[in-house]
């Protein structure tokens, strides 16, 4: 056992993403009961339930991919971090931050915009303990003289731009942006596009470092395939961001552009883990069973949501498409089929690695249960919102109440697949608490000891 | 902006209504759209949901000022376009020019 624990912050910041995890699926899961029955639970009304399930899932990205770096460069790396006291502060700038803003909407304590729906005062701390992590991440991957493979050069852009788009979006808060709608809205969700590009880097970077450490394989973090996806990701993330607002009054080629900006990046980095897959021996897939799993629904589901991102960044789709359930079932499937996949893939690639004699860590069979609940369940989940989205695409304005009595049997399914997914999510997020938790238990027994 | 709209967008904005409304199909989907509410359906009409609620939409018990000001809030909105879109034009390329769009 090492005596060295600077990568253990790593595992908090893990183990918290996991909860959040957790908790923000429970908050979905009520969302979908109120948009059936919205008498249900009136003591946590919508307006609530739907920012505590945004802000736990979001939370739960950016805790899993920043704790999947804060424990890589100093434990695999062999990179120390350059402060774990910065490590810590950040962990409980973020516990603390956390609490508050769930507080504040559990309480109804909104003034924010869609997303970032707490007082805007909290993006302060947020701001802050980016920063020390930012300065943390650079000041010791500055340490490697190499050539930095591509992983790194993801992790840095997703801090950076995360910071940038942040800022951007709490431009409302200048009277010159918020006293016009269309400027607004426009800066807005130009933000929200960019802010997904970054922590989108952080998640890639992640699922190209899992790949070369898995496979043993250099290539796959320092080919000029890679880079490419880097670039492409880079652009994506800069300029991909206008098909969300095709249609505010806007001019035409912000949309041209869009259009041909979006149908880029996923197909590139597909491609990638899918020649990985291939060069894989069957030793290496047994020995990762969890994280390779993982990886692979993660692959099968950029394609999905590639066919269904080609299609509705189609302006004239769009036109059909935008504002309804199927924007949902996009956003949902990449959130939760692609970004989650990897960071979980993240979490069991260090149990295993950390608890190589745990018979737990390896293929067990209700972590394969969760893992097949779980992905049937999103495939219906997502089927069901597009349905939903068909039927609201042909809404004609006229009844509001009629169109949602209308698509009615879309969002029992939707709820229904919304419940067994949950349930797929907590047996796996269970196994890795858990496992995850062992792994940090030899440090508490230590901590005690005088110095 | 009036500052009776710039309330309203205050009022907007404290009572969280983007979690379940849109503008510009941009939000949530409990509830309709509201950038043109107040063309297409009127003032008196968008006040009466506002004060007494639906079976979807609670009663925020929002103060008269308050009503007044989400309805100049709604009323700023509508004039910045339409969506909706009524007057387009699909183009070979699969892009959409509107009439809203700046010329």
């Amino acid at each position: 056992m090492t005596t060295d624990t600077s990568h253990y912050g790593g595992l908090r910041f893990m183990r918290l993403g996991m909860l959040a995890l957790a908790a923000g699926m429970l908050f979905g899961v009520i969302g979908g009961f109120q948009f059936l029955f919205p008498e249900f639970l009136q003591e946590l009304l919508f307006t609530k339930t739907r920012p505590l399930h945004v802000s736990l899932v979001i939370s739960s990205i950016f805790l899993l991919a920043i704790g999947g770096i804060y424990f890589y460069l100093p434990r695999q790396c062999r990179l120390p971090l350059f402060s774990v006291k910065a490590v810590n502060l950040h962990y409980w700038g973020f516990v603390v931050t956390g609490f508050t803003i769930i507080g504040c909407y559990l309480s109804g304590r909104f003034g924010g915009r869609e997303y970032f729906e707490f007082p805007p005062v909290l993006s302060i701390p947020i701001f802050l303990t980016w920063i020390l992590f930012g300065v943390n991440y650079f000041c010791t991957a500055r340490q490697d003289k190499e050539p930095w493979p591509v992983y790194y050069w993801m992790w840095g852009t997703g801090i950076v731009f995360f910071f940038i788009t942040y800022a951007e979006a709490h431009l409302w808060l200048i009277p010159y942006f918020r006293e016009n709608m269309v400027r607004e809205i426009m800066v807005q969700w130009k933000s929200y596009g960019a802010l997904t590009g970054s922590w989108n880097m952080l998640a890639y970077g992640t699922a190209l470092y899992l790949a070369t450490r898995i496979s043993g394989c250099e290539k796959y973090s320092r080919s000029r395939l890679a880079f490419s996806l880097y670039f492409l990701g880079l652009f994506n993330l800069m300029f991909g961001w206008a098909h969300h607002t095709y249609f505010v009054p806007s001019e035409p080629w912000i949309r041209t552009f869009a259009y041909f900006v979006s149908m880029t990046e996923l197909f590139i980095f597909g491609k990638i883990i899918w020649d990985w897959r291939a060069s894989l021996e069957d030793w290496q897939k047994n020995r990762h069973c969890n994280a390779y799993r993982f990886l692979m629904a993660a692959d099968v589901w950029v394609f999905v949501n590639l066919g269904l991102a080609l299609v509705i960044s189609v302006p004239a789709f769009n036109l059909f498409t935008h504002g309804t359930h199927i924007t949902v079932a996009h956003a949902m499937g990449t959130t939760i089929g692609i970004n989650i996949m990897i960071l979980l893939a993240s979490v069991f690639y260090v149990i295993r690695e950390e608890l190589p004699n745990e018979i737990h860590a390896r293929c067990s069979s209700q972590l394969r249960t969760g893992f097949w609940l779980a992905n049937i369940s999103l495939a219906v989940f997502f089927v069901a919102l597009i349905l939903a989205g068909i039927g609201k695409g042909v809404y004609d304005g006229t009844s509001f109440q009629e169109m949602m009595t209308g698509i009615r049997p879309f969002l029992f399914a939707f709820t229904l697949s919304g419940v067994t997914m949950m349930i797929g999510f907590w047996v796996i997020l269970w196994h890795g608490f858990r496992l995850m938790g062992q792994i940090l238990a030899p440090v508490r027994v230590a901590e005690p000891e005088p110095a | 902006m009036s500052d009776a709209a710039r309330h309203g967008q205050q009022v907007f904005q404290d009572k969280n209504c983007i979690a379940c409304h849109q503008f510009y199909g941009l939000g949530g989907y409990m509830g309709p759209d509201l950038t043109n509410v107040i063309s297409t359906r009127g003032e008196a009409y968008s006040r009466a949901f506002i004060v007494a609620g639906t079976a979807r939409m609670p009663n925020f018990e929002l103060t008269d000022d308050e009503v007044s000001a989400v309805v100049a809030y709604l009323g700023f909105v509508d004039q910045t376009g339409t969506y909706p879109p009524k007057d387009y034009q699909i183009l070979w390329t699969g892009n959409v020019a509107q009439a809203d769009d700046p010329r």
